[in-house]
């Protein structure tokens, strides 16, 4: 079928199977391979992009339905090689260890900022229950993400 | 993993779904959120021949007050019932229910009809949605009807909905005590499945995971209907309950954990009185 989505403010369509998930028109259509698959059970969330501005995982959402929405990949966040402050904050946090995670920890984070712009630490740590890091470094990331919602101390 | 082969529909209109399920029958599933049947499909434990997409269907994303009830949309995503005004003044429990489900990520995706129709009876919703006595309409070719809660549930992801039905809407009575309500989940990992939940509110309880569907706990309202305190309608949480020994848990252990927590759900649903 013919589908027709948005993705980082460009127009891409394709003649896809009526089965193709997100993730992979992302990867293989739209060749975006920031966004990594991991458990592909709707678990890890290293597949997480925004839908609509909104943290969805997708490899639980199929293309079609993504038809006539806008994606955002971590490939979308900087601009004219700026990074997206909640990058920044990861560079200043050390919020990475082998990477896997991060491109949907990052994206996770930004839709969490978006709903709620101050979170507690708490609130952070409940943000990211949808996303694992198998370094397990959360510290840093919940620093990071902290620090990304007190954009004047990351320094860039 | 990638399901098998299907053909994609996306239907327009209540109408245009319920044509769309009469024109394929049993071999035809609807998707609205599709965080339960994607996942189905994905491990091929699912194979619908026909999916009839339903999130072109905005008007059935909604919560109103209507008087003596809260309507809310099949299609309404549970993040959309975690944060409705309406529901954190007239239903708190539900509110709170919705934002215990899975993850942000799942909620921007899930709804709150998409998770009664698929009926696991591991999920946070159905149960609190019986502990609220609930009421459900569901749309068919022959026009709607209303379904109590009660009668929905029949057995490990079945409903008493048809092939060609949709469920359309779920309406919600105003309970007596509305902050008196408490809602208690125990999972090994933030984002999984209850082992057990339960929920209280306006003396009835109901359960998470302690059968083949969700539960009232019959033996705690009794007791509590009795006059007993917390403690002791609690020690029949386990009563007339079919748990299941599997991986993650064993029976008895289930069992210790809903008179556990439902012990501390009718605590402190008493303290917010």
């Amino acid at each position: 079928m013919k589908v027709d989505l948005t993705v980082n403010g460009n127009d891409v369509t394709a003649d896809v199977e009526d089965r193709m998930l997100l993730v992979h028109f992302l990867r293989d259509v739209a060749n975006l391979t920031a966004t990594n698959v991991g458990c592909d059970t709707t678990s890890c969330g290293a597949c997480t992009v925004l839908l609509d501005g909104e943290s969805v995982k997708s490899c639980t959402v199929l293309a079609a339905q993504a038809s006539g929405h806008e994606i955002t990949t971590l490939e979308g966040l900087a601009h004219d090689g700026e990074m997206h402050p909640v990058q920044r904050a990861f560079h200043q946090e050390h919020g990475l260890q082998c990477g896997f995670c991060t491109p949907g920890m990052v994206m996770a984070i930004v839709s969490m900022l978006k709903e709620n712009p101050h979170p507690t630490e708490e609130q952070v740590r409940q943000g990211l229950e949808g996303n694992l890091c198998r370094c397990t470094g959360y510290h840093n990331i919940v620093r990071a993400a902290l620090a990304a919602a007190d954009e004047d101390k990351v320094t860039a | 993993m990638i399901p098998v082969p299907f053909t994609y529909q996306r239907a327009g209109s209540v109408a245009e779904a319920l044509d769309l399920a009469a024109e394929h029958g049993e071999d035809a599933k609807f998707l609205a959120g599709g965080h339960s049947l994607l996942p189905l499909m994905k491990l091929r434990l699912a194979t619908p021949e026909v999916i009839i997409d339903l999130s072109g269907l905005r008007d059935l994303s909604y919560v109103t007050d209507q008087g003596s009830y809260v309507a809310i949309g099949a299609l309404t995503r549970h993040h959309d019932v975690e944060h409705s005004d309406v529901l954190a003044r007239e239903v708190p429990l539900l509110a709170h229910a919705a934002g215990q489900v899975g993850d942000p990520q799942i909620r921007h995706r899930g709804t709150i009809g998409g998770s009664i129709a698929h009926a696991d009876p591991a999920s946070d919703l159905p149960a609190t949605l019986l502990t609220l006595d609930a009421t459900l309409v569901a749309q068919g070719p022959g026009g709607s009807r209303e379904i109590p809660v009660g009668e929905f549930f029949q057995g490990l992801f079945e409903t008493s909905l048809e092939p060609d039905e949709l469920l359309t809407e779920i309406q919600v009575p105003k309970p007596a005590a509305a902050g008196a309500w408490s809602f208690q989940k125990f999972t090994q990992r933030a984002i999984d499945w209850a082992i057990v939940g339960c929920s209280v509110q306006d003396g009835r309880v109901g359960l998470v995971n302690m059968g083949g569907t969700p539960l009232r706990a019959a033996a705690v309202e009794a007791a509590l209907a009795d006059g007993a305190g917390p403690a002791d309608a609690a020690a029949h949480a386990a009563e007339g309950t079919s748990a299941a020994d599997d991986i993650r848990a064993t029976r008895v252990y289930r069992e210790h954990l809903a008179r556990v927590l439902v012990s501390r759900a009718l605590t402190e649903a008493a303290a917010r009185a």
